[in-house]
Formats: structure tokens, sequence, C-alpha cells
């Protein structure tokens, strides 16, 4: 944990040296007739985010936190692989959506979760994993008429929509 | 009398067929959010905002305060059946009704808390509708400084009495104002914080993106890192004969309710304290002035019927800075504030000119809410235990894809989704490093408001900060910002030089 601290700041402390960067591509400074620059609000908060960092890093040095003080690890090994298992999941998904969009990428997302993550019947994953989609397309591409990403598989919702439209 | 008439208007609006069927809705929905452990309002608000689309503003905002509603009261239900707080608004309700359902007087404790909250519920209601209109009316002479002193004074609360460690707080703060000035910038049009030169980032950072990240992945991603080990699920028999002898018991308990009930609307007001540090006041000062204060913790009734009381009433007092000034005294109405901003309402004194009809259709719709909740909430107990039962590698993945739609649908732009994931990874590894997050979801969503208030500020001054100290309101303001930000150095040096 002590050393998840250190670095969490750090890596903070770097983005906010890069914000400020980023910010000064605009006038930070007083413009006669239009006030503060483009850029001074941004520059001057990620100011105030590197100092955060600044403070942060030394009640590290200072032990003055509870994390600074804990020997105990950032994440033990169960909820490394139960995050990391997730994060790829959730990652998987939407690449997913980009390749055969949201109504092929749900069904895989939930086979893999239900199934080979949460051990459930494949009576129960199927069920989820057919329903959810139709849920969804029916909820928002007809009620809402919002259209979610379809990837390769566009051309064979056109019967779909000529049905309802 | 005019209030008594805009509100007989306001009961109206809240009473036509679809309002109604939206805050019976919000309410079931929302008290399912809050029972469900790691799951309350904010979350519910969050993830549910972009299903909003579909209904005209005055519906969305009161579907959404229903759930905001209902999930203060289904909080409870997991605390006491699980011993696990559905929210941290619930935390207190834990102490005595887990050893109440324990004692296997679960009913005991549930109608309890579906009566407090009802009662805390109600009377701030009233509070609200009494305040709102005088508030609104000294707030519409305000100016630019008055708007920016007020959105300090918003953010040196979560400083002064938030609670969380002081540079993280800052750096929550100034991270969540960084990414709401991503896009275009509002003077001069140019081009500002373009990562990548990504054209994703030119329409600006949604504050959705921000509030799904944080209350949908990273919350999710904790719980199911927490939620390893065993629960144990109480039984629960309601049946009416019972509900009614247990409510009869309840009246020597109406002085705790009443108590609890203001002290959580005036906490609520203040922005960053909200009903979480509102229950547990509440907790406290229920044990501190009752004379059987051993039997707390052990199961003591009143250890119930305060925190829920007053975690109801705060809900509903953090809509009044939100409604009449713009400011939002929770995250929870940080998100619906923003939510408004999306449905061209502009939070703020002028919505009580010019938007009649919604300010007190919302209002009215929160005693019809306050009524539902109480009756689904007692009716569907049996129901809601159920579902609890569900396991968690069922509602994950429903949750996880929720999530990811809800955070394309507003933008239609799979670049925010992708943002939505990196917010979420980030959030939840700073949330293990003790990071508070909910100062950011507020400064993203005041931050576009913020930085033109201070803008026109200092234009009119000539660049001059003493203009938050000449003009009266101001003045007023800034000082208690200032005494809120030092109060952290004041605690340190008392704590190492008078203590």
């Amino acid at each position: 944990m002590r050393m998840a601290e250190l670095v969490m700041g750090l890596v903070m402390g770097i983005f906010s040296i890069y914000l400020m960067w980023k910010s000064a591509e605009l006038p930070i400074g007083w413009i006669a007739g239009e006030g503060p620059g483009g850029g001074a609000w941004p520059f001057w908060l990620a100011a105030g985010m590197l100092c955060s960092c600044v403070a942060i890093i030394f009640r590290w040095a200072k032990h003055i936190t509870p994390e600074s003080q804990s020997d105990s690890p950032f994440m033990d090994r169960r909820s490394l692989k139960l995050f990391l298992l997730n994060a790829a999941a959730i990652t998987s998904l939407i690449g997913l959506f980009h390749i055969v969009g949201a109504y092929g990428a749900i069904p895989i997302f939930l086979i893999f979760y239900l199934r080979v993550m949460g051990g459930h019947s494949w009576g129960l994953t199927s069920a989820f994993a057919l329903s959810t989609p139709v849920i969804t397309f029916l909820f928002f591409e007809i009620a809402l008429q919002k259209t979610l990403p379809k990837g390769f598989t566009e051309p064979l919702f056109l019967p779909i929509f000529d049905f309802f439209y | 009398m005019e209030i008594l008439s805009l509100l007989i208007d306001g009961f109206a609006i809240a009473f036509e067929p679809l309002n109604l069927v939206l805050v019976i809705v919000g309410c079931a929905v929302g008290l399912f959010i809050g029972a469900m452990p790691g799951l309350g309002s904010v979350n519910g608000v969050a993830i549910l905002l972009p299903m909003t689309f579909l209904v005209p503003p005055t519906g969305a905002v009161i579907f959404l305060a229903a759930i905001y509603y209902g999930a203060m009261y289904g909080g409870a239900i997991s605390s006491i059946m699980l011993g696990i707080p559905g929210a941290s608004t619930a935390v207190a309700t834990t102490f005595d009704g887990r050893p109440l359902a324990l004692k296997g007087l679960a009913d005991k404790a549930l109608v309890a808390a579906a009566t407090a909250s009802f009662v805390g519920g109600t009377i701030s209601v009233i509070l609200f509708t009494l305040f709102a209109p005088p508030l609104a009316e000294v707030a519409l002479t305000f100016g630019a400084p008055e708007i920016f002193t007020l959105m300090l004074m918003a953010f040196a609360t979560f400083v002064g009495l938030g609670g969380d460690d002081i540079p993280k707080t800052l750096f929550s703060i100034c991270i969540g104002l960084v990414f709401g000035a991503v896009g275009l910038d509002i003077i001069s049009g140019e081009p500002r914080l373009i990562f990548g030169g990504l054209p994703g980032f030119f329409h600006g950072i949604n504050f959705l993106v921000l509030a799904i990240g944080i209350y949908g992945i990273a919350e999710m991603l904790w719980t199911i890192e927490v939620s390893q080990g065993e629960v144990m699920i109480s039984q629960a028999s309601v049946s009416f004969k019972r509900i009614l002898a247990n409510l009869r018991e309840l009246k020597q308990t109406l002085k705790t309710m009443v108590m609890g009930s203001f002290l959580g609307y005036f906490v609520g007001i203040l922005p960053a304290a909200g009903a979480t540090p509102g229950s547990l006041m509440a907790y406290g000062l229920a044990k501190t002035i009752s004379k059987d204060r051993e039997s707390f913790g052990k199961g003591n009734i009143n250890g119930v019927v305060a925190p829920e009381a007053a975690n109801n009433a705060a809900s509903t007092g953090a809509m009044l800075p939100m409604l009449t000034l713009g400011i939002p005294g929770s995250p929870t109405t940080a998100i619906l504030l923003g939510g408004m901003v999306i449905w061209g309402l502009e939070p703020g004194p002028l919505l009580f000119v010019e938007h009649k009809e919604f300010v007190w259709g919302l209002i009215a719709s929160l005693y019809v809410a306050n009524l539902f909740s109480l009756l689904i909430n007692i009716a569907f107990i049996p129901a809601f235990i159920s579902v609890l039962r569900l396991p968690f590698t069922i509602l994950a993945p429903i949750i996880f894809i929720l999530c990811i739609v809800g955070g394309f649908v507003p933008t239609m732009d799979m670049h925010d989704v992708w943002l939505m994931l990196i917010f979420g990874i980030v959030g939840y590894l700073m949330r293990k490093l003790n990071y508070p997050m909910a100062p950011a979801v507020l400064a993203i969503v005041l931050g576009p408001l913020a930085e033109p208030a201070l803008r026109q500020s200092l234009l009119i001054s000539g660049g001059s900060f003493s203009i938050f100290f000449t003009r009266p309101f101001a003045s007023v303001i800034s000082v208690l910002a200032l005494i809120l930000l030092l109060l952290p150095v004041a605690k340190i040096l008392y704590e190492k030089y008078l203590k």
C-alpha cells in the first residue's frame, strides 16, 4: 500500500505537469479587454493539482497518512486476479462494440461472464445472453431511437428496421 | 398563500398519468438500487440518466428524483438484512438494524426504517417548500462574483467538512475542474486540452462519462473486490398485522425521528456534507440524548430511526441549494444538476421564475415519491430480499453493460466509452488509496459554470480579486469559504498546541 501511495502521487504529479504544459498552449496571462487568457483557468488548476501531489508525497515521506504507514499489499493475489479479469472483460466488450457491434458483443460478454467467471448453467447463461440484447435493442433502438454501434453486423439490422418503421 | 397555490399546481403536474407512473417506477427502481450492496442513489441516477431522454424534462427529473428518494429508503434493507450498507448513507442504520435482525426482529427494524424515512422525507419536503422560494428571491440579486464565491464555498466545504485527506480532496477538486475545461474555450472559441489531437475531446468531457466511470465501473470493481466473503441473509416475514403492531410501537420513537429529520435536513443543505454525515450525526445525537445508551449498537430501535429519518431529510435538503442557487449539495444532486443542464433547464433562481411548473411539479412529486416509497418498501420487502439473493456474477455483467451503453448514448461517441473505462479503472485504483471521488464529480459539473463566473468577475474588476470582498453577499460568502478552507489548518494547530 505504501509503495502504491507513492507511485500514484508521482504519476498524478507528472500528469499535472503535462496538463500545465498543455494548458499553456493558450495564453495564460491577462489579455487587455478580454480578461484572463483561455489557458489560465486549467493552468492554475493543474498547478493546484501539482501542489497537492507534492503534499501527498511529503505526507508519504513523513508517514502521516494511513496508506503511507500500511505494509499490507495494495492488492492480494485474488483481488488482482479479479480486477484483471473484470477489466479485461470490460475492455474486450468495448473493443467488440467496434467489430461485431453492441448486439454481438453483449452476448459474448455475458457468456464469458456468466458461464466462465460465474460458473452458471448453460440454460441460465443462454437465457441472459439471448434476452439482454433483444431488450437492449427494443429499448434503445426502437423506443428511444438511439442507435448503438453495430460493426460489420449493420446490414443484418436493415430488415428489422424495415419491419418497425 | 402563493406557495400553496403553486404547490397545488405542482400536484396537478405530479399527478399527470406519465409523471405518476415515472414516480412509482422510479421509487421501485431506487429501492432496488439502494438495497443493492455497493450501489446507492448516485450510482442509480448516474447509470440511468441517459435512459431518460425519452420523456420530457419534467418527467425525467421527477423520475430521477424518485430514484434518489427510493434509494434512500432501500439502503436500509441490505443494512438490516445482510449487514452490508446498501450505500454509505445507510452505514449508521447497520449499527442497530443488523443486531435487531439477528435477534429475529428484522421486520421491526425494516418497518421502523421505512416509517422513519417517511417522516424524515415529509418534514424535509415541507421545509423545502417553505424555504426554497425566499432563498431563490435573494439569489436573483446575485451576479457573477456571488455565483463564483458560492461555488468556491461548495468546494471549500469539501475541504473543511468533508473529513477526507485534504491534499487528496484538493487534487480531486482540481482534476474535476480541469476535466470540465476540456473542449473549446468559452470566450476565444479555441480548442483547449485536446489530448493527442483526438476529435472526441473537442466536445468536452461529458460529466456523465466521469460519473458513470466512477460510480458505475469503479464502484462495481470495488464491490467485486470487497464482496468476496460470505454474506448471511436474515429471514423476514412481513404481514399486515405485524406491520400495524410495529407501527404502534414506533410512537415512542417519534421524538427521535423528528430530531433526525431536522438535523438531516440542515446538514443536507451544506455542500459536501449530505446524507452520510447527516445520518451519522443523527445516530450520535440519538445515542447522546438517550437514557439507555448502553443498548445502542445492540439493537436499539432509536438507532435505526434516527439515521434513517436523517438520511432521507438530507437528500431533500441537498436539493435546496441545487434548485435555488445552482450549487449541488451532494454527488447525486450534482448529477441531477448536470442532467437539468442537458435538458435545457438552467438551475438557479431564474428557474423559479421561468420554469415554475417544472419546479413545483418536482416539489409536489417529492411528496408523492415519499408516500409511494413507503408503500412500495413495505409491500415489496420480501421481493427485494429474494432479488438480493441473486448471485453477484449475474448482476455485475448487467450493470457493466448498462454503464457502457449509458456512457455511449449521451454523445453517441465510442471515444467517451473508452474514456469512461479509463476513469473507471483509475478511479478504482484511486479509491483504494482513499482519494475522495465525489469532489471530482461535483467539480466537473460546476467547472463550466465557475470559469465564466470568475472570468466575468475579473473582467469587471480589471483583474482584481478584491471584487470578491467588496460586494456585500460575495464578501460574506468569500469569508465563509476562507474559514472553511482554513478549518483543517486550525484543527491541526489546535491538536498540536492546545490539546
